[in-house]
């Protein structure tokens, strides 16, 4: 295969970039999108040029290191595959390929493809943890845990913060990571201690960092490599504007801020 | 403090929206409700707004409700809006968008037509100040006029324009509800985990229906099926 890659291009985090246009020649429909990249820097060295800067680690769709913004879709045409898991088998023989890095404010551009994705972990250090007990370790089945709640809580814990849901977004919201994040936690026995306050930490954090609002468009869950339901969100929502009303009343209990 | 911190999050201003918007959501279906009695006649339809009329201090209570819900629904949308633009200041060369409606996309700008067209028509049939008359007036009911709301259907409607400018803007009202009847409930959280959570049954009956029945008035009487 051969294909015309349009490839955002930015030497580091202040400087001025622009889509370059490359040429990827012998490229297998087997290979990984990440895999052609490999090639095509490959490449790029020969000519002693500088390779385009790209995420990547475990490549199989588990680590959330690497994405891009291919054709305007997040991790590509493939539905539920991070980039590393699309194979140059969704694209023929002469093909124009746009990639460009995720876009958001919290996502500064760092070179190239690559992104500062910290806000994200920022999100879950406000708040993405539980409370446990110190001493002999438990029997792992020792809290019962209803089969709804564990596998709901499992389809967000798959969440694995490329950053898919923000880079698709039209308004840059990180609601679905932010819910994703709240509501393994919060739909597990173990999470409970935390639930209201944890909402509260990691709305607020991901408001800090300049974040969008969720107006419901559904392309984060489309976009993804999870496919984790914005049924998430709302249940976020919910938490949140509870744990408001009870931080209201408590407040109101206790006399002020105090 | 949680409610000012709610207030201030992304969450209460969308919160705040949905409310806001069920709101007028439920005002809309109403008011729908209240112009088709035109289909029953003048006497039904005049003394159907002698009666809203005779409300007095309720009736005015109702405005204000949504007048403040009016408001705020606005003002929110635009601080969200800011909100938003300031989220990603450098945009993509390329992007296709692939699952969010037409309904969704337009909600902003649609939102704002929207705006125009509740001034426009609270001068046009509230207070008469704007009410263009027609080429060929209707010979009983030529021009506005106060407390004969079934003439001023007529009269307004039998300009062509107005009528079309009436069908457009109850298009745009489709897609509002459309998006914002399904995603102001679950803004709120009250929603089960669903299969295919961008599924909309209620919402779609609730603007087809609320489309339907605003737009056939208009067109009944531009094409004389009502005069």
């Amino acid at each position: 295969m051969q294909l015309t890659l349009k490839v955002w291009r930015q030497p580091g985090p202040n400087a001025e970039g622009g889509l370059q246009e490359y040429q990827a020649t012998d490229i297998s429909p087997d290979m990984s999108f990440l895999e052609m990249l490999d090639v095509v820097n490959e490449k790029l060295i020969e000519r002693g040029e500088v390779p385009i800067a790209f995420d990547h680690d475990c490549r199989e769709g588990i680590c959330g290191s690497c994405g891009m913004m291919i054709n305007g879709v997040a991790h590509g045409p493939m539905k539920g595959t991070a980039t590393c898991q699309l194979h140059m088998r969704s694209f023929k023989d002469g093909d124009t390929v746009v990639i460009e890095p995720w876009r958001a404010r919290a996502f500064p551009v760092i070179k190239d493809l690559v992104v500062n994705r910290g806000a994200l972990d920022r999100i879950v250090a406000a708040g993405g943890y539980i409370s446990v007990s110190t001493g002999g370790a438990k029997d792992a089945n020792s809290i019962p845990v209803p089969k709804v709640d564990a596998d709901r809580s499992m389809d967000a814990a798959a969440c694995i913060g490329c950053g898919a849901c923000v880079a698709a977004c039209p308004n840059g919201s990180a609601s679905l990571f932010t819910s994703a994040k709240l509501s393994h936690l919060g739909l597990l026995p173990q999470g409970q201690p935390e639930r209201y306050r944890r909402a509260l930490k990691m709305v607020a954090q991901m408001d800090i960092e300049s974040f969008g609002g969720c107006t419901l468009f559904g392309e984060c869950q489309e976009a993804c490599p999870k496919e984790i339901s914005i049924d998430f969100i709302s249940r976020m929502n919910r938490d949140f504007l509870v744990a408001s009303v009870r931080a209201q009343a408590d407040s109101a209990r206790s006399g002020g801020d105090g | 403090m949680g409610l000012l911190n709610a207030y201030r999050s992304t969450i209460g201003k969308k919160a705040i929206m949905a409310v806001t918007g069920l709101i007028l959501v439920a005002f809309v279906i109403g008011h729908m409700a209240g112009n088709l009695q035109v289909f029953i006649g003048p006497a039904r339809m005049n003394a159907y707004a002698a009666f809203l009329q005779g409300l007095g201090e309720l009736l005015w209570l109702v405005r204000l409700v949504l007048f403040v819900a009016l408001v705020l629904h606005v003002l929110m949308a635009w601080q969200l809006t800011q909100i938003k633009r300031q989220a990603r200041p450098i945009g993509y060369e390329q992007r296709s968008p692939q699952v969010s409606t037409l309904a969704s996309r337009s909600m902003r700008w649609g939102g704002v037509l929207l705006l125009v067209f509740i001034v426009f028509h609270i001068l046009h049939f509230t207070t008469g100040t704007v009410f263009p008359a027609a080429s060929t007036p209707d010979a009983m009911y030529p021009a506005f006029s106060h407390g004969d709301v079934y003439g001023n259907v007529i009269a307004a409607f039998r300009t062509p324009w107005v009528t079309a400018f009436y069908v457009v803007a109850m298009l745009f009202l489709l897609l509002h509800l459309f998006h914002g009847a399904w995603s102001s409930v679950r803004t709120l959280g009250f929603v089960k985990p669903s299969p295919e959570p961008l599924q909309r049954r209620v919402a779609t009956v609730i603007a087809v229906v609320v489309w339907l029945g605003f737009s056939v008035i208009p067109v009944a009487v531009l094409l004389g099926v009502i005069r």
